[in-house]
């Protein structure tokens, strides 16, 4: 059982090169599209792990500006343009900032958690968009990726981002649907259900708290610097507040039911926004606010749970299991 | 000396702007128990409709003097009828959920209320400063500052003076009292409960409208307004703690003063000086100033 | 008999209102002791202290010798101390076994490990051992808020128990079940715990429950403890008849009306 992937992970695996080779297939303004939805994707599985633990983060995207300046700043005042360099210069930039502020967050649930979070990210906004070194609100660009010394041009640089960023996320999405089932998973849907018990069964629920922000932070960091990459251009809004819904619209739309399901609905909601944004830019945020209402109201575990209902329906899992198997 | 004016003024000014913009959000909190970001729609709805009113009114070249009852009365057209809207069209039938789930039922409802505004005004800025100038300036210490300055901290006053009589002092108040410590027996004692909801949410959008119309002059009424006064009016509650009047008044006060503080000593820290000022005190303070003390759960 | 929980001049204020005071109490391994005393006499004010959810103002807990004063509640229940809730503290939106399994799991847990899978074969068959010898195991398969009251009180001591403590507190184990049915539920309890070798002190308002179970008892008035010893000693005790007895006479029938059942005890 332990080294045995499940369901989800073997999907993930077989779905990787399938992926890859969407940029030969599709149109490129399409895989440009995937492309970028993955990267935000991350975030918004950085707030979906949190959800578990009934924690609604409403700055995500602090970390997601973290990765994207990390690699940004990286690239402007050191003259680093390796990708994989600058993964992991967001990456640790996100753990060691999200380490520091978990102190004061893990003693927070719900509005207060969601609500500082929020201010939180709203001191970096405001940090950059005073900072005219940085361009303020206007951001400034990335340099052209490279890998170990190699810099492809044109298609083949293309294809080589979209590549390392589908990797990338796959890596992360199974990481992270094997934290769900760990200790850690289990942890944290106690702690949404009745703190109080999990610390009278011996566990610090605040730690794990720390623990899951810390890890939310990695991976919405990584989606940062990706994000950053393929757009080669960072700004304040990142960690606009704003932003930060986005990300939680798409985690309650989609349902905390499995890990894949916000890189998708990530995926929809931006070619939704695509036309949507042509046809009538000023609804776009109507669209978003009263799918949201329906979300909340007639689905409340999300899009997902469509998924689960159709297959109780048609009888694929024994009825004991569906009450036991959550 | 002139720096130390200039803090105090602009500190009271930016306190009264911020406990008007503020006030609504804590009452509605405190209350129902609903963090309404929606706060942020209302309040850029007043905005718009003060800055829009006045606009056309000032077209007619009669005299600015009228524009202050424009104002108000904007935001009781505003603050009303998408707060009844709002309450009766939506929240009614969510009460009793979830906090976080609120948060994130009036978060859709501010981003509707984003497109509302923008369907109704467009995406220009709207710019209605006469009612600011109207009133020409006085000099404190030296230094030139609105009139109008000082009649939003007299607002922010009066407000503040009207609830607390209100909450404290009249039948209606300490009904409430009974409202907010338990719904359940609010009902079997025969207190309608829904009615005091509808009229506790009204008056708080109310309030929030007003916040934003009394800053129309002030401003140029752009897009986004809503989103960035939700933040600040959080933190002023949540250092005084959330659900307070008085906090609201206290936590305003500091933000304004400190902010003030640093504009004129240290301006590149403007912009984030508020959220610094509350990280301080929640770090001391983890639920705010006066927040309410928990009971037993065990 | 060895002593595994002293308690020394224990005392717990909150503002002007003495809740505890001049709590002095020997546990010994094993023993089986009933804690008696109307509503506001300072039980539950006791256990949240040595369980470490209410700091004592002053005093000492020993446990095993070794202080434990002050120490968060996670600690204590790592040395071996567990508790039940007067209200059923469950994971309301899961079924039973997920309750279990998920106890189970973070019992054993020392820190939030990563990536390793938490539920295999082995935790499950536990956890169904542990829900059969408190006969709910038919029970496994059903939602929290489905289940009476009785069986939600199990279940909150079947997860109290996951740890193996060696020493468990049961704040009213029966509060909740009717009537006729407490001594039966009871049973069932103490012969659970009585297979692990667990020093329980269980709170009741119910004497002929006390007289029945432990052969120990305690009651508390007003915060203080007013008798400790056999319980026929304690029971004819003038003073807890007038106070105590004499005021637990005059409560209202008993909660249980309210709910239906303890079938899981039957």
């Amino acid at each position: 059982m332990t080294k045995s992937f499940d369901k989800t992970e073997w999907g993930l695996m077989v779905a990787l090169p399938v992926l890859i080779c969407l940029i030969f297939v599709l149109p490129a303004w399409v895989v440009n599209y995937v492309q970028v939805s993955l990267g935000t994707g991350l975030v918004a599985l950085g707030v979906t792990i949190q959800m578990r633990a009934g924690l609604v983060s409403f700055g995500q995207g602090l970390f997601f500006c973290v990765g994207g300046y990390s690699a940004g700043l990286a690239g402007k005042f050191l003259g680093i343009s390796d990708v994989f360099l600058l993964l992991v210069l967001g990456l640790v930039s996100g753990i060691l900032i999200s380490f520091v502020l978990g102190f004061l967050l893990r003693r927070y649930r719900e509005i207060f958690f969601a609500m500082l979070s929020l201010a939180v990210s709203m001191i970096l906004f405001g940090l950059l968009s005073s900072t005219e070194e940085l361009g303020s609100t206007d951001g400034f660009n990335l340099p052209q990726a490279t890998y170990f010394g190699w810099a492809p041009e044109g298609d083949t640089g293309k294809t080589m981002l979209y590549a390392v960023t589908c990797v990338v996320t796959v890596i992360w999405a199974i990481a992270l649907n094997r934290i769900l089932r760990s200790p850690l998973g289990y942890i944290n849907e106690a702690i949404r259900e009745n703190e109080l018990r999990v610390e009278y069964l011996g566990t610090s629920a605040r730690q794990a708290v720390h623990v899951t922000y810390v890890i939310a932070a990695a991976v919405s960091a990584t989606g940062g610097v990706l994000w950053a990459m393929a757009l080669g251009h960072v700004d304040p809004e990142m960690t606009n507040w704003t932003t930060s819904g986005q990300f939680v619209f798409v985690s309650i739309l989609a349902g905390t039911g499995n890990i894949v399901a916000p890189l998708i609905g990530t995926f929809i909601l931006e070619i939704v926004r695509v036309y949507a944004v042509e046809v009538s830019p000023n609804t776009w945020q109507m669209i978003l606010g009263t799918l949201m209402l329906l979300t909340i109201v007639f689905l409340p575990k999300g899009l997902w749970s469509l998924m689960n209902t159709a297959k109780k329906k048609t009888g694929t899992v024994p009825a004991a299991e569906a009450v036991a198997g959550e | 000396m002139l720096t130390a004016v200039a803090i105090a003024v602009d500190g009271l000014g930016f306190a009264a702007w911020l406990f008007l913009s503020s006030v609504g959000l804590t009452l509605i909190y405190g209350v129902m128990r609903i963090l309404n970001i929606a706060h942020g729609g209302f309040y850029a709805l007043g905005a718009y409709t003060a800055a829009w009113a006045v606009g056309l009114y000032t077209q007619t070249g009669s005299t600015i003097a009228l524009t202050y009852l424009i104002i108000p009365l904007a935001a009781l057209v505003a603050g009303v009828v998408s707060g009844l809207l709002v309450e009766r069209g939506i929240l009614r039938f969510m009460y009793g959920r979830d906090e976080v789930l609120m948060v994130l039922v009036t978060y859709a409802i501010f981003l509707i209320l984003e497109d509302v505004t923008k369907l109704i005004w467009g995406t220009d800025s709207y710019v209605s400063y006469q009612p600011a100038y109207w009133l020409g300036t006085i000099d404190v210490f030296g230094l030139p500052y609105t009139v109008y300055k000082f009649l939003i901290i007299a607002v922010a006053i009066a407000v503040g003076a009207a609830l607390y009589v209100t909450l404290n002092h009249t039948r209606v108040g300490k009904l409430l009292l009974v409202v907010i410590e338990d719904r359940e027996v609010s009902k079997a004692l025969g207190i309608n409960v829904t009615l005091f909801f509808t009229v506790t949410f009204v008056i708080g959008a109310t309030l929030g409208a007003l916040g934003g119309a009394l800053t129309a002059p002030e401003i140029s009424v752009v897009p986004g307004i809503g989103a960035e006064i939700i933040v600040m009016a959080f933190a002023v509650i949540v250092i005084g703690g959330m659900g307070s009047i008085g906090g609201a008044m206290l936590g305003a006060l500091i933000v304004g003063f400190s902010r003030a503080a640093f504009v004129h000593l240290y301006p590149p820290a403007e912009l984030f000086s508020i959220y610094l000022v509350m990280a301080a005190v929640l770090a001391v303070k983890p639920y705010g100033l006066f927040a309410l003390a928990e009971s037993r759960k065990i | 008999m060895t002593t595994i929980l002293e308690t020394k001049n224990l005392e717990r204020t909150f503002g002007a209102v003495v809740a505890a005071k001049d709590i002095n109490i020997r546990i010994d391994a094993g023993e089986v002791l009933g804690v008696i005393g109307s509503n506001g006499a300072g039980k539950t004010t006791f256990v949240n202290m040595v369980t470490g959810y209410l700091p004592p103002s002053s005093g000492e807990i020993l446990y095993r010798g070794a202080p434990i004063t002050g120490k968060p509640t996670r600690e204590i229940m790592r040395l071996g101390i567990c508790r039940s809730f007067q209200i059923p503290q469950l994971f309301p939106e899961m079924g039973v076994l997920d309750n279990m399994l998920i106890a189970l799991t973070i019992a054993k847990q020392q820190k939030p490990v990563l990536f390793r899978p938490a539920i295999d074969r082995v935790v499950e068959d536990e956890a169904i051992a542990l829900l059969t010898r408190f006969r709910i195991e038919r029970y496994a398969h059903q939602e929290i808020q489905t289940l009476p009251q009785g069986v939600r009180k199990l279940v909150d001591i079947a997860m109290a128990t996951v740890s193996d403590p060696a020493l468990l507190f049961l704040d009213e184990p029966t509060s909740g079940v009717s009537a006729d049915e407490k001594m039966d539920f009871m049973r069932v309890l103490i012969d659970a715990l009585k297979s692990t070798d667990t020093a329980v002190l269980f709170i009741e308002h119910d004497m002929e429950i006390v007289e029945e179970f432990s052969p120990r008892c305690v009651a508390f008035y007003e915060g203080t403890i007013l008798a400790d010893g056999p319980t026929g000693d304690v029971l004819k005790d003038a003073k807890v008849r007038e106070f105590v007895i004499g005021s637990e006479f005059h409560r209202k029938p008993d909660e249980s009306v309210e709910t239906a059942t303890g079938k899981g005890a039957a």
